[in-house]
């Protein structure tokens, strides 16, 4: 289908209009005559909470969706886009909110895969200049891996940094960022925001759509709200702030940030966890020695590929460490398996939901009673009745937006299907719960309810280790921040020492902290 | 379920078909061989069919029935056991192959595919080993006792007791398989086995299950086809079965990529695939062509499949103002998962 360009030639205010975009899925009216327009050289950021329609929208922008009706116009001119490869002819590229990489080629293959230079006539070989080219894109962004990884052996941050450096590497106008920052850390985030400014004073005009409000405030010039599939509202640059985005998004005042209401136990409690001289099979393999108490909730911080998740894995059975102990309530213990882990009490919200956390052809009503089958069977049959109200129960408590419990949970909006990954869990009650990434996507309000919850656990003496890329979360929920640099722990800040500054002096490998 | 009804459709149709050709073709007595093979034929392609949700493949099934199929007939004749005890033997040898594939495959990360496809050889080599090579017959011809209560008796409303059985299997593995928790954590377990052992489920062993459920199944045809010729041919009998196992599988909808499939629909594959082949021979088609038939047949499935989830994904698409697509969509997401 080619793109129709109609009308006269006279240059239009805005770059790339929405009007009265109107898309409906089974059971939910995504969009419903949504308006956006979006000016030359401008970052307009979209936000909502999850399942609000803003990746629906934006794939419809760029082709990936169908509209039901309204009309999209770029420089004035309806358009009709057939496709990707159409839209992104016509300068219009977008950064999925989900990952989309071909596992099996290096860094520098996904950058240019199906733009490859050919050489070789008709064998096609793929010409060794892009991993020249990469180079480049990758040193501007902070991706400190080489272009000839293979992107199986990236963190998903990493993988992140590669989808953005795809982006970057095509020619556009209007490049659409779904949640680019979703697990990027403090440094690498700050670095795109350098790059975002650089395009725009190029004239390059960006989508940005994110739920770290912060960086919404930092990085936009306008914002544009949507809350369930319609315009709730806009702000001018002036009008930025927190609280205005909240109201507009949830439709009333929602405090600045959640406090914690339970206080760790002071005095000589034992641990819950001890981890004795561990050595990752990542980076350098120093070893690393720490412990957590009940009632704690301990943040490890660091840059991408530090060797957080890896030592989350560790702890949860799904890698073996070189050596050293773990003690879980001061008995030495070797977890082999995921399943030994959950037996002993030690539970793993996985940092990749998609791959890691849900069965995503299955319903929702599948997924979260997936880890707790037991509590509605007898004698192994499953009782559908207990089973849809227990499902129904776990949704409603961590507010996940779906028309049934019988929804296919790949077809929920993102954030919502990280709640459902964190609902598998509220059945039991664990001792050791370590949540990788626990907000990745998730809205604010749901933040709350999320972080809500990690409060009550805590009080009730589980203890949390959490690894999180958001800094204002590290600083808001942790006792305890313990700060880890290429596989080794770099110091630990107890919570009055709490800063910005310094949890990212000890990440970037400045030094001991106290 | 849209799915089913339509292959559902697609069998009666065969059936109709089948009325018409002749007057053999409706005579009782063609019914009941039909049933018959039905009913063995269902066995295999129900082991299949689990193994295949479950995210595994199994393509030593033809070679594992020669296989105990030798074995019963040695134990019979040349070891003299009870029939009975050497039914329970060779149902053993079956479990045993199963478990094998199992750990292999979980344990040692060897490709299922590879693994089965291996076994397909070293079986139908083993078969001929101890027989061998050479036919054996059963002699004075299968027990009685057993061979008429599990293979010719009509007891139950006159049908063929192998079709009774396969039912009564069938039965317990939909079961299984659409209510019961193991069953839930095989068909996730194609889907996304890291997100299930994340779950803390000991995801290893449900794959071994499946493994075993599709050899002990195997080398049950195994038996039925001793009672059925009296003797065997290590060299040959049980060839391509795993092909018609998992041909019966996917045409019931069961998908290659793991995680979909239903009992009904098993039942319904294999059946299509009974049927077309006996209406090759009573169209008066040459029977050379029966291959080809089935085939076609199977092609057809898969691209009617293929299309009706794109139709299913465009009229959702186009949903807006159709109240009635919001009814359909609902009725088929109250589907068992
Ligand atoms: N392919 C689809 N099939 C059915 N429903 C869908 C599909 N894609 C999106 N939806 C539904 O449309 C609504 C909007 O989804 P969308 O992904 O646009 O939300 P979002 O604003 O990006 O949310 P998040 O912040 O969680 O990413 C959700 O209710 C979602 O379940
Ligand atoms: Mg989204």
């Amino acid at each position: 289908m080619a793109a129709e360009h109609s009308g006269e030639a006279t240059p239009a205010p805005y770059l790339l209009e929405a009007r009265d975009v109107s898309r409906a899925f089974p059971g939910v009216q995504a969009l419903d005559r949504v308006r956006l327009s979006l000016r030359r050289g401008e970052v307009l950021a979209v936000v909502g909470e999850n399942g609000a329609g803003k990746s629906t929208l934006m794939k419809i922008l760029a082709g990936v969706e169908r509209l039901d009706s309204g009309t999209v116009l770029l420089d004035g001119r309806p358009l009709r886009l057939g496709g990707v490869q159409e839209a992104q002819r016509l300068g219009i590229v977008l950064i999925h909110q989900e990952l989309n990489l071909a596992e099996n080629l290096d860094v520098a293959g996904n950058i240019f895969l199906g733009r490859e230079p050919r050489r070789g006539g008709f064998l096609g070989l793929v010409d060794k200049r892009i991993y020249a080219d990469a180079e480049p894109i990758t040193r501007r962004l902070g991706l400190d891996s080489s272009p000839r990884a293979p992107v199986a052996g990236l963190s998903i941050g990493q993988q992140q940094l590669v989808e953005i450096a795809r982006a970057l590497s095509l020619d556009s106008r209007v490049l659409i960022m779904d949640e680019p920052t979703s697990s990027l850390t403090q440094r690498e985030t700050d670095r795109l925001f350098d790059v975002i400014r650089d395009l725009k004073r190029g004239g390059l005009s960006v989508l940005y759509i994110s739920h770290r409000l912060k960086e919404v405030e930092e990085i936009a010039d306008r914002v544009v709200v949507l809350r369930d599939g319609r315009n709730a509202g806009e702000l001018q640059h002036d009008q930025i702030s927190h609280e205005a985005m909240v109201r507009l998004m949830v439709g009333r005042e929602l405090k600045q940030f959640f406090r914690r209401t339970h206080v760790p136990p002071a005095g000589n409690v034992p641990p819950v966890l001890r981890v004795e001289r561990l050595r990752l099979d990542v980076g350098t393999g120093q070893p690393i020695s720490f412990s957590l108490r009940g009632g704690e909730i301990v943040c490890l911080a660091g840059l991408i590929g530090a060797g957080r998740s890896e030592l989350a894995e560790t702890l949860f059975g799904l890698r073996r460490p070189l050596s050293g102990e773990v003690f879980l309530d001061g008995r030495p213990v070797r977890v082999g398996s995921p399943a030994e882990a959950i037996a002993h009490g030690v539970f793993l919200l996985p940092e990749d939901r998609r791959s890691q956390g849900l069965v995503l052809e299955a319903s929702v009503k599948a997924n979260v009673t997936l880890a707790s089958l037991q509590r509605v069977s007898r004698l192994g049959l499953i009782n559908p009745p207990r089973e849809r109200a227990l499902a129904r129960d776990l949704c409603q408590r961590l507010n996940v937006h779906t028309p049934s419990v019988d929804k296919t949970v790949g077809l929920l909006s993102g954030g919502n299907q990280q709640k459902v990954v964190l609902a598998k869990w509220l059945t039991r009650s664990p001792r050791l719960l370590i949540v990788d990434e626990p907000t990745r996507g998730v809205d604010v309000g749901a933040k709350t309810e999320i972080y809500g919850l990690m409060d009550r656990l805590a009080g009730q003496g589980t203890a949390i280790l959490m690894i999180s890329s958001d800094l204002e979360e590290v600083l808001g929920m942790s006792d305890r921040v313990l700060v880890m640099h290429e596989g080794r722990l770099a110091g630990e800040l107890p919570r009055e020492d709490l800063s910005e500054e310094a949890v990212m002096h000890l990440a970037t490998g400045g030094g001991h902290g106290s | 379920m849209r799915k089913l009804a339509g292959i559902g459709l697609f069998l009666l149709v065969l059936y109709g078909s089948l009325l018409i050709a002749n007057e053999g073709a409706r005579s009782a007595e063609n019914h009941y061989n039909l049933g018959r093979d039905i009913g063995k034929y269902g066995l295999i392609s129900l082991g299949a069919g689990l193994l295949i949700i479950s995210g595994g493949i199994d393509l030593s099934i033809g070679s594992v029935v020669g296989l105990s199929a030798t074995v019963l007939v040695i134990l019979l004749t040349e070891k003299g056991w009870s029939p009975l005890l050497a039914m329970l033997a060779t149902l053993l040898v079956g479990c045993v192959i199963g478990l094998v594939h199992g750990v292999l495959v979980t344990k040692l990360r060897v490709q299922a595919f590879v693994m089965t496809l291996c076994g397909l050889f070293i079986y139908r080599g083993l078969a001929r080993w101890l027989a061998g090579d050479k036919a054996m017959s059963l002699g004075r011809g299968f027990p009685a006792f057993w061979r008429d209560w599990l293979y010719r008796s009509r007891a139950v409303f006159g049908l063929p007791m192998s079709l009774v059985i396969l039912l009564v299997i069938a039965g317990v593995a939909a079961v299984f398989l659409h209510r019961s928790v193991y069953g839930r954590y095989l068909s996730a377990i194609g889907s996304n086995e890291r997100a299930v052992r994340y779950s803390g489920i000991a995801t290893d062993r449900y794959k071994m299950l499946a493994y075993v459920l599709c050899s002990v199944l195997a080398a049950f045809y195994g038996i039925l086809f001793v009672m059925e010729t009296n003797q065997v041919q290590p060299s040959s009998d049980g060839n391509f079965l795993e092909l018609y196992a998992i041909a019966g599988a996917v045409l019931g909808g069961c998908s290659l990529r793991g995680g979909e499939g239903t009992v009904v629909g098993i039942l319904i594959g294999t059946a299509i695939l009974q049927l077309l082949g006996n209406l090759v021979l009573m169209w008066g088609i040459p029977s050379a062509l029966e291959y080809t038939v089935i085939g076609g047949a199977l092609l057809l499935g898969a691209i009617l499949d293929e299309s009706l989830r794109r139709g299913e994904g465009r009229r959702a698409r186009g949903a807006k103002e159709g109240e009635k697509e919001k009814q359909e969509e609902e009725q088929k997401d109250h589907k068992p998962a």
